[in-house]
């Protein structure tokens, strides 16, 4: 996702000359292609998250389109206040791209753990909140960030995830994206683990459930429409982040749902839970110790349904 | 080691250290063997001759604090504290392996010796800064070191708590900058306008001094320096070699993040005189 962002930044800066890329001291060789073909527009801001936050807005204040990057926690939780006041409070049109996201950086420790930050960002008033779930949606949501009206933010996860969709979809922000059509459960993923997604609906289906599978890259503002025919249609509706289930997606389309007394599905949510991880172990490790896999969300909707 | 131990000793205790930092590089797949080695000799002066902090009593309210404040270098603090028999040495064989505590960078849940959780540039000397004033408050004479590296210098946090800590009289606190003139992506005085960083702290109110970061006789001295007679807090700004001790990584800012092969492992042997 890493490198795919890079591509499509280099290729969108091409086209417009008022983005400018601004990187907090990490990526070394990755920008190296903008560097050559944007020299005056890419700024190595340094290990000072803060400051290089406030100065997007400043930049995007003057009419020029900043997109900030560097590792999501540094970007989100040190920078809150100045995604608030400046950046938001003032609606510039920064696009803050936070990178490991979720547990990409599992083995780095807590301090670069990112599962929390969906759940602050999106208190914020006129920030959209992305999470795109393989290259293609990186591609995707950046250039929509980019066409959009107000900051975005759009978390990535590291480099070396697999491609999921065959090329970029044709995306505005607020949409999402169906990729199998069932009839007992729908599984809304936000993020990189839609391909857990596609293959836990692939586990159900061999004992004859019915799966949908949406990737929802926006978890706001919501699709309230789509998510009404979602809950209308279907006897389950669970959501599926790499993200606490306070507060992102689970948590919104929770608060969504409590307004909607007359949809007939029930919700559940599939996330990380409300603890830090102090032990070491790869992304995978810690997916698989969390239940956010195939087998582990497969059991879960399976005696959920049961239950109903 | 005894805390008797020579500076020449002492030396050589490095040059172990940084051969055990290599080997767990190479078996973990862990990045910022550049980094570790660069503060090993901060660390050990600091361990072995400015501290007084008892292994066998790690929580004692009144021991001496060091945080590792840069704590992409948690491998080099991980080493140090089992050389000095707060967790079995074993342990080190689990750094970044699945399961384990020690991960890549450190934290106190669970890890003897381990102040605080750092990883997050930026915090580490302002906690310190908190638990310095804790002292006076709790009415407890132990001393804090705190060390950061040079790019962690750019965050605003830091030069907050350069502030208040002279303003506050906080002479029991002594930060070292490990000032191997590189940062992730870049020279840290072209990246940022970092020099004079001995100028800077100076400016800020701190008894400000340079030393040879590799010196461990000098480095023995200015870490050992602390209380300040005018009550100012100590920074000492050591200068270092990121990667010092393997000449084929010395001042190479690709060891930030490259993993050694076997054949490298034995190479950093030989350099580092282990049979
Ligand atoms: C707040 C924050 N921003 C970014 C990073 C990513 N990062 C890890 S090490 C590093 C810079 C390394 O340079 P320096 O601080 O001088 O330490 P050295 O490796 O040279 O000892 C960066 C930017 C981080 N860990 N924390
Ligand atoms: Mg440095």
């Amino acid at each position: 996702m890493r490198n795919a962002f890079a591509k499509e930044i280099t290729a969108l800066a091409q086209k417009d000359p008022s983005v400018v890329l601004l990187s907090g001291d990490i990526g070394n060789r990755l920008f190296d292609d903008f560097k050559a073909k944007c020299p005056d527009r890419f700024y190595n801001c340094g290990v000072a998250e803060a400051n290089m936050m406030s100065m997007a807005a400043g930049l995007a204040s003057c009419g020029l389109r900043p997109v900030v990057y560097t590792i999501t926690p540094f970007l989100t939780y040190r920078c809150m206040e100045q995604i608030r006041d400046d950046v938001c409070y003032h609606n510039q049109k920064v696009v803050i791209v936070g990178t490991g996201s979720g547990l990409s950086y599992a083995s780095l420790g807590t301090t670069h753990h990112s599962c929390e930050e969906m759940g602050m960002l999106r208190l914020l008033p006129g920030l959209s909140v992305l999470a795109p779930a393989d290259p293609f949606e990186v591609r995707m949501t950046l250039a929509a960030a980019l066409r959009h009206s107000g900051p975005a933010y759009i978390r990535i996860g590291k480099k070396g995830e697999p491609n999921i969709h065959a090329s970029t979809p044709a995306w505005e922000i607020g949409q999402t994206i169906e990729l199998r059509k069932g009839t007992d459960v729908a599984l809304l993923c936000a993020g990189t683990l839609l391909q857990e997604c596609l293959d836990t609906a692939t586990v159900l289906a061999e004992v004859g459930i019915s799966t949908s599978v949406l990737s929802m890259p926006t978890v706001k503002p919501l699709n309230e429409s789509m998510l009404s025919d979602v809950f209308a249609s279907h006897r389950l509706v669970a959501t599926v982040e790499e993200h606490s289930v306070l507060g992102g997606l689970g948590g919104s389309v929770a608060e969504w749902f409590c307004d909607q007394p007359s949809l007939r599905a029930r919700l559940m949510r599939f996330g990380t839970p409300d603890a830090f991880l102090h032990r070491n172990g790869e992304q995978e490790h810690a997916r698989e110790i969390l239940g956010l896999t195939p087998a582990g969300m497969s059991e879960k909707v399976r005696s959920r349904l049961a239950s109903l | 080691m005894s805390v008797a131990a020579s500076a020449t000793e002492l030396a050589a205790l490095s040059r172990r250290t940084r051969y055990q930092l290599v080997k767990m590089s190479n078996a973990s797949g862990a990045p910022h063997l550049g980094s570790a080695m660069s503060c090993v000799d901060i660390l050990v002066a600091a361990y072995w001759r400015a501290l007084k902090i008892d292994p066998a009593n790690p929580k004692d309210p009144s021991r001496d604090r060091f945080i590792l404040s840069k704590g992409h270098a948690g491998s080099a603090l991980y080493a140090v504290l089992a050389e000095k028999g707060f967790f079995p040495k074993e342990w080190l064989d689990t750094f970044a392996q699945t399961d384990s505590i020690l991960t890549e960078h450190p934290h106190p849940h669970g890890i003897p010796g381990v102040e605080w959780a750092t990883g997050s540039l930026g915090h580490g000397l302002p906690a310190g800064v908190g638990i310095a004033l804790a002292a006076r408050i709790n009415r407890l004479d132990y001393k804090v070191m705190v060390c950061v590296s040079d790019g962690e210098c750019n965050e605003g946090s830091i030069w907050e708590a350069a502030l208040f800590a002279p303003a506050q009289k906080l002479s029991n606190l002594t930060v070292v900058v490990d000032y191997n003139k590189w940062q992730a992506t870049g020279r840290s005085n072209e990246v940022m306008s970092l020099a004079s960083l001995v100028g800077k702290w100076d400016a800020f109110g701190w008894r400000a001094l340079e030393v040879d970061g590799h010196d461990m006789e000098a480095l023995i001295e200015a870490l050992t320096m602390a209380p300040d007679a005018d009550r100012r807090p100590t920074a000492v700004i050591a200068h270092t070699v990121k990667a010092k001790g393997v000449s084929f990584m010395e001042d190479d800012n690709n060891w930030h993040y490259r993993i050694p092969t076997t054949e490298e492992v034995a190479a950093a042997a030989k350099e580092l005189g282990i049979l």
